[in-house]
């Protein structure tokens, strides 16, 4: 082993050795037990786990002893701070990190007015090309990036239109008001394709797309609804397929897996697991509040389908399906899926749908309801916002806590990640946005500007511009 | 007395007479004619009798009148689309909260047009010096009379502590010192009891400011910080202006509206 050799002959000059051993996330153990001087560094710990790993390239890595992560050298981090001396066995976990890095926004580049009622809900495309919201005023609108203007005014609604979905390959446009009806647009025309998808009885809460590498016609949307009930449309034929109603009260909340199940949170207090067919497979339960808000740890390369960092488009369904196919398995590992439950009893719940009913770990801290999760794209972190002015950053994996952002001063109403999984942006009804830095877990930006209530922001896939709407009605691009 | 209801009778028998809708219509045109000419005519008590009458009617015809224009606006506009969207997350807790400013960019630029002395109550009485002040006779003979004691309700602030009697030249009576005031937000309809933090502006005058006077029209700094409004940059705002609507020294309370 060259690279001990190496370490060896640079631990001679009167720096002390620690033996070290590199573990996966997993747990499996990779290399042999190295001897390492204490005062490494982590560029230098990249360059040994790029050789041992025998990588081609030169790949960013991020260390982890004990669950913290080492900044700077490992004498002045571990040694110091835990009671270890250079005679232990050190176990040094390292997870791969993104390739690119998302640069934090900074600035607003337009406050693009046109909604004449709140904005409810901001969302770009998968392929991060077109951004659409959804208003009080009736209208979705359509918005042109490049120049920053809008594109088109989609005039359907009755009713306020309260969240709006893109199919995952891009190509529809799903939005439910709360005129109980979902309806469907054609994002390059504006024009609504077809009918409005009729049949709840009460307003529409959430819309969920079957992901892309179980159906790459993308034709299959879930829609959840105050009435208690989640529909399942067929948006090429456009009818309903089934509807599931095995919930007491009104539907919060619906995800579809990478796995093809769906996943509904309800003011019923359960959780509930369907299969793709409608039929009930669990139920979770261990709330004792309204459920809020659910997210799965595969949601962002769900959302994004094919489309990755590189902007590539795919003609053919069956190619764009092998490679959302492609991402999702790198994405999850082999691992069956997490999903996260805010709830209004203060608390959240970490869940392994796949393997069992009981929660893996409950996320106690908050002193007020939790309004909305997110998993990080890569699955590491869970980002919470609450009603007690926080956000809280959790262990996507074991669901310990981390840390709590502090700086709102008003309640938090969504926080969206960055791609790269290293921002996070939060927004309030204190009329900010705030973007927080997860290496140092400290405030990074400010964005004031909006003059009332945030109350949607949404993420560009590709990472360079963040889109944000509220009771102002004015929807906010901001870039780097 | 008609013993009885032969006029009833009559008709059910032989029918009206056949003019008699056209005779109903010309006397009910011309009743209204005749009652003003009645209504200049008469005076004294008569008049004001009928006066009474006539502005109870007309209040009762506006409303009248008002009820059925709203019952057709309803008619029209019935699936109207309600103002004040939420997303879908807040639908439910709406009840909770909403203690909120709508600050948009019309009103903000329309009030900075506006300027700076566009409160609520734009006119104030003048208050003579007489009025706020009773002099009060000092010295072993009560010949001199530099004292003045204040008739008006104040606002003093924490930690004040008096001047010895000798130099003391405005005494502010303690019955009359005030620390909060309920405070209206115009535009939520609500009234909270607010901490004032100081007297920004008496109209009166430069001295009753600095004396702390709280009068009818006076601006008021009061802490919002309970109300959890936020500015644009997303820093709680604490202290607000009020004006004060009420004359404190006559109510015993302090009434004020916020000026946003």
């Amino acid at each position: 082993m060259d690279v001990q050799e190496h370490e060896n002959e640079n631990g001679e000059e009167n720096t002390e050795m620690i033996l070290t051993q590199f573990q996966t996330a997993e747990g499996e153990a990779t290399g042999p037990v190295l001897g390492i001087p204490t005062n490494s560094t982590p560029e230098q710990l990249r360059l040994i786990i790029n050789n041992l790993l025998e990588n081609d390239e030169d790949l960013p890595y991020s260390f982890y002893i004990d669950g913290e992560e080492v900044s700077g050298t490992l004498q002045a981090d571990v040694l110091k701070n835990t009671a270890r001396s250079t005679e232990d066995k050190l176990v040094i976990v390292y997870q791969p990190q993104a390739l690119f890095r998302v640069r934090a926004v900074t600035r607003c580049t337009s406050s693009m007015p046109g909604h004449t009622e709140a904005v409810l809900s901001v969302s770009f495309s998968p392929d991060g090309s077109q951004l659409a919201s959804g208003s009080g005023d009736t209208t979705v609108r359509i918005w042109d990036l490049n120049t920053e203007t809008p594109q088109f005014t989609c005039k359907g609604h009755t009713n306020w239109v309260l969240y709006i979905a893109w199919s995952p390959d891009g190509k529809t446009l799903a939005s439910g008001g709360m005129d109980n009806t979902v309806r469907l647009w054609d994002p390059k025309t504006g024009k609504q394709l077809g009918k409005p998808l009729n049949g709840h009885r009460k307003w529409i809460t959430c819309l969920a797309w079957e992901p892309l590498h179980i159906n790459p016609k993308a034709n299959r949307l879930a829609s959840s609804s105050k009435d208690g009930t989640v529909r399942v449309w067929d948006t090429s034929l456009r009818h309903c397929l089934f509807s599931v109603g095995g919930h007491t009260a009104a539907v919060t909340c619906v995800c579809w897996g990478g796995d093809g199940n769906l996943y509904t949170g309800s003011q019923d207090k359960t959780i509930k697991v369907w299969n793709g067919e409608g039929k009930l497979i669990k139920t979770l339960a261990g709330h004792s509040h309204w459920v809020n808000t659910l997210a799965i740890s595969s949601s962002f390369v769900l959302r994004t389908g094919a489309y990755d960092h590189t902007g590539k488009h795919y003609d053919h369904a069956e190619e764009a399906q092998a490679r959302a196919l492609e991402r999702f398995n790198e994405a999850t590992n082999n691992r069956s899926e997490r999903l996260v439950s805010g709830s209004d009893d203060y608390t959240m719940y970490l869940w392994d749908p796949k393997n069992s009913k009981r929660p893996v770990a409950r996320m106690t801290g908050h002193q007020k309801l939790v309004n909305h999760v997110s998993f990080s794209p890569d699955g590491r972190y869970i980002a919470s916002a609450s009603f007690d002015n926080s956000v809280k950053l959790w262990d996507g994996y074991t669901g310990k806590f981390i840390t709590s952002l502090r700086g709102h001063v008003s309640p938090v109403y969504q926080v969206c990640w960055s791609s790269d999984s290293r921002l996070l942006v939060s927004s309030s009804k204190d009329s900010t946005l705030k973007v927080w830095e997860v290496r140092t877990r400290k405030l990074k930006l400010d964005l004031p500007g909006h003059l009332d209530e945030v109350f949607s922001v949404d993420w560009s896939p590709g990472g360079d511009k963040v889109a944000s709407g509220g009771k102002d009605r004015v929807l906010k691009i901001w870039r780097n | 007395m008609p013993q009885n209801e032969y006029i009833e009778k009559s008709i059910k028998q032989h029918g009206r007479r056949l003019d008699h809708d056209e005779r109903k219509r010309k006397r009910e045109a011309r009743q209204v004619h005749k009652d003003s000419q009645f209504a200049q005519k008469i005076h004294g008590l008569k008049a004001k009798i009928h006066n009474k009458k006539r502005h109870s009617e007309k209040i009762q015809m506006k409303k009248t009148i008002k009820m059925h224009e709203e019952k057709n606006a309803n008619q029209k506009t019935g699936d109207a689309v309600p103002e004040g969207a939420v997303p879908a997350y807040l639908l439910d807790r709406e009840g909770q909260q909403r203690a909120k400013i709508l600050s948009n960019m019309i009103k903000q630029k329309r009030k900075e047009k506006a300027g700076k002395w566009d409160v609520p109550l734009p006119k104030v009485r003048g208050i003579a010096e007489d009025e706020t002040f009773r002099v009060i006779k000092t010295g072993k003979r009560k010949s001199k009379s530099w004292k003045r004691m204040v008739t008006k309700a104040t606002f003093i602030g924490e930690g004040f502590t008096r001047k010895p009697p000798k130099y003391e030249r405005f005494i502010r009576p303690m019955a009359l010192r005030y620390k909060k005031a309920n405070v209206t937000h115009p535009e939520l309809k609500a009234t909270f009891q607010l901490p004032i933090i100081s007297v920004k502006k008496n109209p009166q005058s430069p001295m009753y400011t600095q004396l702390g006077v709280l009068t009818k029209g006076t601006i008021i700094e009061v802490n919002v910080s309970e109300l959890g409004l936020v500015t644009t940059g997303g820093k709680v705002v604490w202290g607000k202006y009020a004006q004060i609507t009420n004359n404190p020294e006559n109510d015993g309370c302090i009434n004020a509206v916020l000026l946003v």
